[in-house]
């Protein structure tokens, strides 16, 4: 590892056990995967299927 | 000027981070380009204002409503996504100890975005595109709006995929130790969420354009605004993770804060990276082709864990002040505030930011979210009441105090007519303020938003809205206000890049007294844990318990003000 002067903004989490919430956290390819599938699941597809069902209506 | 390295990096004279000289002729590229458009937006803004206030009225209608598209594009797209790319750079290479990984992606980012920006500008300059920033179909601009917006929006992807590259190069080279920063965490979720974000405007958009250009029919209306929604909203929420992430490096900066609990505020992050892009539905609470089921369930439910993640935050970054104020000896319940640094422009905007995003916006924010509420402040000026206290007052501001240290340690270069900096930031804020409460209780009465003729002139059903006179007098004086605090940082922040003293070789000039700078100092080189320093942040649950009080008042007299409008037998 290249050398790094001690400051306090480039401080990481704390060393020990790996949580696997922090293994979680420390993998931002899954994050990236999470942060885009999770909302595109909640909001535009379940928006989009219930736009393309919905029925034309019919002026009285 | 700082020491250079074999690897076209240099040393920082005041940090002793090593910085990427690409990246740093990228962070000052992206922020004066991010200043131009910021400058643009403001002279929209007193037009604004000016013809808000009444008894000024200076715009017609027309170009009151072109004025608001330029002011809507360039203060909430353009200001703000040229930051964050600069904010991309410096987290993914200067907190890292990082080259930047791709010369390509970055030069094709800048590129991209300065000529989306330019056409799209020139677009609504020359009255192309007198749409608004929402460009609901069936209104139409000319093509190349569409065409400009996508531009930026892949320049804007392609900052984001060079990030993503940055994180990949820093890992394999083990340039730093367990996980990234917080502050790099922050912008990894920033970043996350533009991926979401760029996507959907592509989706939006580039149908759009085809039609623009004749080659398909106009797109349907309720999916437009669903999508465009996608694009819309959660470019804010980039914003917010950017915004929390300069609360948090500022904190550092002024007061050697460190993060409360950096499990929490991550965990904190995670939370915005699932859940806060629900916050898309409040634009669609009123469409008729969505259920109430998809409505309440991405705003009442989902968001609000989004919700708890601000709080998280609302609490740890004050109390990580609070706690390195009390390391450095200032107790008492708010005797840490009291000393806090208030004439460093950095401190002041980050203070100033948290209260008016937290009591301003995220209070209103909540409310207006609420299904059943909303029905009584959709499209009224309620809600850019709500988003100047989030965008303006909250992420415009902290980004103005993150340039108070920007410009001093990337451009090496010290502002001068430092008496005026110190109080900008308050004037912007004041303005902000002032403002927003006159928007939000003018939008109580049922004043519109968008346009500003609210007696609707010559409509065959008449508005009496004289009550809110004395409301949209305050709107049009905070917006002056607030429109002269940021040409007044516009106007420092030039000087000092272009004519400002030299730090070259030097440690900037500190922003505080002697004896606060010193303190500080000693605290950001010392290694301590703020968790186990036995310091309690009780001054902050103070304030939080606050916090709760006041947004407990304000929703329950929305649901009030709702059962007065709405009998239900």
């Amino acid at each position: 590892m290249a050398d790094q002067p001690h400051v306090a903004v480039t401080e990481g989490a704390d060393d020990g056990p790996v949580h696997w919430l922090q293994k979680l956290l420390d993998n931002p390819w899954l994050l990236l995967f999470l942060g885009v599938v999770v909302p595109t699941l909640s909001y535009t597809v379940w928006g989009w299927v219930e736009l393309v069902l919905m029925k034309k209506a019919e002026l009285p | 000027m700082g020491i250079l390295t074999s690897d076209n990096s240099r040393v920082c004279d005041t940090t002793g981070l090593k910085v990427c000289l690409q990246s740093e002729m990228l962070i000052k590229l992206n922020a004066v380009v991010a200043v131009v458009c910021l400058l643009i937006g403001v002279l929209a803004a007193f037009g604004l204002a000016l013809t808000r206030w009444e008894t000024i009225g200076l715009l017609d209608p027309l170009m009151y409503y072109r004025f608001t598209t330029v002011h809507g594009l360039n203060m909430l797209i353009f200001w703000i996504l040229f930051m964050e790319m600069a904010i991309l750079y410096f987290a993914g290479t200067v907190l890292l100890n990082n080259r930047n990984a791709s010369s390509l992606l970055s030069w094709g980012q800048f590129g991209l975005m300065l000529i989306g920006m330019g056409m799209v500008n020139y677009s609504v300059f020359t009255g192309r595109a007198d749409v608004m920033m929402t460009s609901y179909v069936p209104l139409r601009a000319e093509h190349e709006f569409y065409l400009g917006t996508i531009l930026f929006a892949v320049g804007a992807l392609l900052g984001t995929t060079n990030f993503f590259a940055n994180l990949y190069v820093a890992k394999r080279d083990k340039t730093y130790k367990g996980s990234i920063p917080l502050v790099v965490f922050g912008a990894l979720a920033a970043a996350i969420i533009a991926v979401f974000t760029i996507l959907h405007g592509a989706v939006a958009l580039v149908p759009t354009w085809l039609w623009s250009i004749g080659m398909m029919e106009a797109p349907d209306a309720g999916w437009y605004r669903l999508l465009w929604w996608g694009l819309g909203h959660p470019s804010q929420q980039i914003n917010v993770c950017a915004m929390v992430a300069v609360w948090y490096l500022l904190g550092t900066l002024t007061v050697g804060a460190k993060p409360l609990n950096q499990a929490v505020c991550r965990t904190a992050f995670l939370l915005y990276i699932l859940f806060i892009n629900r916050a898309s539905e409040h634009h669609l609470l009123v469409d008729p082709g969505l259920s109430a089921e998809h409505k309440m369930w991405n705003t009442s439910y989902a968001l609000y864990l989004a919700v708890l993640a601000s709080m998280i935050h609302g609490f740890t970054v004050p109390a990580s002040l609070e706690v390195a104020q009390r390391k450095k000896g200032h107790g008492g319940l708010f005797g840490w505030l009291a000393k806090a640094p208030w004439g460093d422009p950095g401190f002041a905007a980050l203070f100033v930011s948290l209260v008016i995003f937290g009591f301003g916006g995220g209070i209103t924010g909540v409310t207006l979210g609420t299904h059943q509420i909303n029905i009584v402040a959709h499209n009224t000026l309620r809600i850019p009441g709500h988003f100047h206290m989030t965008v303006a007052g909250g992420t415009s501001l902290a980004f103005m105090g993150l340039a108070y240290y920007v410009v001093p340690l990337i451009f090496r270069k010290e502002y001068s007519f430092r008496g005026l900096a110190r109080i900008q930031p308050y004037i912007f804020g004041l303005g902000i303020s002032i403002m927003a409460i006159g928007m939000t209780l003018a939008g109580s009465l049922g004043v519109p938003r968008r346009h500003p003729d609210i007696d609707f002139t010559d409509a065959a059903i008449k508005a009496d809205l004289s009550a809110a006179s004395p409301f949209m007098a305050l709107v049009g004086i905070g917006g002056f206000i607030a429109a002269t605090g940021a040409l007044i940082f516009i106007l420092l922040t030039v000087h000092a890049v272009f004519l400002g003293a030299s730090n070259k070789g030097r440690a900037m000039t500190s922003w505080q007294k002697p004896e606060q700078d010193k303190l500080t100092r000693d605290l950001m080189s010392t290694n301590w844990n703020p968790e186990g320093a036995g310091l309690k942040p009780s001054g902050t649950s103070v304030l939080t318990l606050l916090l709760l009080a006041a947004f407990a008042i304000y929703y329950f007299a929305n649901w009030k003000a709702l059962a007065d409008v709405w009998h239900v037998s």
